[in-house]
């Protein structure tokens, strides 16, 4: 499956597209393959979303987990500053990252 | 240090004006990304990947406790309680918002500081020796040198978009503290014949193509300086590489020129930028100087220090360099514990080690391109107090140079760029190390760690160093032996293939062990790599 994600134009805050709006969680994010491009073009150009751009993922567990590390990291937060990630209190999200 | 006069003030205030109203329009949707993009880079402001990354300038390292205290209040009121400092002596906060980027920068402006020039093709902040005006070694400070510099090359309009960033640093001892030959332009500072002047060496760097600097003029009389320094610049800027940016920087041109060639080119270039008149006058150069006259050192002041308690002792040991003026010494305040981020403070020790400096430092603080602190200027009977001070905010780490006393980029956890992450292999390491009791044995041993070939970690330079990787989406660790960023400059050389997460961490201390097997008496591990070379740590990990 393809989601999309970029940054929030005014935080920065990465933001996964739900298929009507953007989310700050990953678990919320949508397939939007075959229309990634027209949603990211129209998004951007309402100034929803920053540099939006989509990337592989597959399910599991009944949530999309993007394919590459980079993006589990971006979805998560830092591995090095559990206290600063999405789910602080969730001992198992480094496995989830890594 | 330098204070800023009305000039510096109002270009400062003036760039934070028009930031602001870019981000404005940016915010409503005036600017797109596109337009906007290069704008926010020229001051600074990232997007990385978490947020957006705002990297503030520290001119040559110094600060005093009011700009500390400044950098320390931006952490609490627009970051998430900390920040970041980096190899380039700079302070990087990972969480801004675009909406507080110009108040951020405003409240920058209050304390005479910025981050101008932290990003885009144009001459970066100037870095020097973090010991400057302290070293008991330098036959000048060379700050005021890397000051002229900071103000000839800042809104510099024929450098303001070159063929790619470029990078000066300026030195005044033989020991090199500043990894001068590993910049675009290094520059040291001699004394021939009792005459100052300006020792060039052009053609350096780490990144994806590791080069160290010919020198390529010996002696630049220092009424000279700017002027020399503008035709290096002009030879680049006319013959450097715009088609390809990873043949962009300043060492592949030099390298496919030819030292010989690329240097008659710029003796060319000076003499006729001698007939411009472009050299600011010398008086410009002495109203620098003033600012960087020294402290009033006591004298008289008793060499000794009580060295009863062992905790303590190891700390001066490890931790203190000589000073110029007797009775004082350099303090490093480690920014390495054990299991810590490198680099990383909280806004609370950001203010406690400026309440320290002005306590015991001449009110002056140095950041470290190794990413830790410096009080300058510290008596040694105030050793004591200050290192208590420390140990209690967890800055007493007695590691310097040590194998605990890693340089880390921010790796994957944090940049765009990267491809494996840093800081949880510089953790590990450093909790290894600190377990198995061996750091003391080993000695000087510097481990840099960077997350991608663009080599922020300076990997290259590390007596250790690891590259990270991306192998088909896992991160692998590549481990590279045998460099030096001091006057003993020399390239890592790649061991062999790379190790997972869990192995690269043994992988050095099987690299430590050839070491402490294989040593001669008062070598440090580079000199033992360099003499047995790489053959029997190639058998130790490789088998």
């Amino acid at each position: 499956m393809r989601i999309l994600t970029g940054n929030d134009l005014k935080t920065g805050a990465v933001t996964w597209w739900t298929g009507s709006d953007w989310s700050l969680h990953v678990e919320d994010a949508v397939d939007v393959t075959g229309s990634e491009d027209e949603i990211a073009r129209r998004e951007e150009s309402a100034r929803r979303v920053n540099a939006p751009y989509a990337i592989d993922a597959t399910m599991d567990e009944g949530s999309p987990r993007p394919s590459h590390i980079k993006d589990r990291v971006r979805a998560i937060g830092p591995t090095v500053r559990p206290d600063l990630t999405l789910k602080p209190a969730d001992p198992d999200i480094g496995n989830w990252v890594i | 240090m330098y204070k800023y006069d009305s000039y510096d003030q109002q270009m400062v205030d003036a760039r934070v004006e028009e930031f602001r109203d870019q981000a404005r329009r940016r915010l409503e949707g005036k600017l797109t990304e596109d337009q906007f993009k290069p704008l926010r880079l020229m001051n600074g402001l990232y997007l990385q990947l978490h947020a957006y990354m705002l990297r503030v300038a520290i001119p040559y390292g110094t600060l005093d406790s009011r700009q500390m205290h400044a950098l320390a209040d931006i952490a609490d009121k627009y970051d998430r309680g900390y920040g970041h400092f980096t190899t380039r002596q700079n302070i990087q906060y990972n969480w801004i918002k675009l909406e507080d980027a110009p108040d951020i920068l405003a409240d920058l402006a209050k304390v005479e500081m910025h981050a101008i020039q932290t990003s885009g093709n144009c001459i970066r902040n100037i870095s020097s020796d973090h010991f400057a005006g302290a070293a008991a070694d330098e036959v000048v400070d060379p700050r005021p040198y890397a000051e002229l510099l900071r103000q000839w090359s800042s809104f510099h309009p024929e450098f303001s978009y070159l063929p790619r960033k470029f990078k000066i640093a300026v030195i005044a001892s033989d020991t090199d503290r500043a990894a001068m030959r590993l910049h675009d332009i290094g520059i040291q500072i001699v004394e021939q014949d009792g005459e100052l002047g300006a020792a060039f060496y052009v053609g350096g760097g780490m990144g994806r193509t590791p080069m160290i600097a010919p020198c390529i003029n010996p002696f630049v009389p220092l009424d000279q300086l700017v002027t020399y320094a503008e035709a290096c610049l002009r030879v680049y800027n006319r013959h450097g590489r715009r088609d390809n940016k990873y043949k962009a920087r300043i060492k592949i041109l030099v390298h496919e020129m030819g030292a010989e060639e690329y240097t008659r080119q710029v003796e060319a270039e000076f003499a006729h930028l001698l007939e411009q008149g472009v050299e600011p006058p010398f008086a410009e150069l002495e109203r620098i100087r003033t600012f960087f006259e020294d402290p009033l050192f006591e004298a008289d002041l008793p060499a000794e220090i009580d060295r009863s308690d062992p905790d303590f002792a190891l700390w001066v040991d490890r931790n203190t360099v000589a000073h110029k003026a007797e009775g004082y010494v350099s303090a490093v305040i480690s920014l390495k514990p054990v299991g810590g981020i490198p680099g990383d403070a909280t806004a609370e020790q950001m203010h406690l080690m400026a309440d320290l400096a002005r306590d015991y430092s001449f009110d002056e603080l140095r950041v470290m391109h190794t990413q830790n602190i410096v009080l300058p200027h510290v008596r040694k009977a105030d050793l004591h107090a200050l290192w208590t001070a420390l140990d209690q905010a967890g800055l007493g780490s007695p590691n310097l140079d040590t194998v605990e006393d890693i340089i880390a980029c921010p790796g994957l956890d944090y940049c765009s760029l990267a491809n494996a992450r840093s800081i949880p292999v510089a953790q590990q390491i450093s909790e290894r190390f600190a377990a198995n009791g061996k750091t003391e044995a080993l000695g000087q041993l510097k481990l840099k760690i960077s997350g991608c070939i663009n080599a922020c970690g300076h990997h290259h330079a590390g007596h250790i160093g690891i590259l990270g990787v991306d192998k088909k989406g896992v991160e692998n660790y590549q481990l590279l032996l045998g460099g030096s960023e001091a006057e003993d400059v020399s390239l890592a050389k790649i061991t062999g293939p790379g190790f997972d997460e869990a192995g690269i961490v043994d992988a050095v201390e099987t690299a430590a062990d050839v070491y402490l097997r294989e040593r001669q008496d008062g070598e440090r591990f580079l000199d033992t790599y360099r003499r047995i070379g790489m053959t029997p740590f190639k058998e130790a990990l490789y088998g």
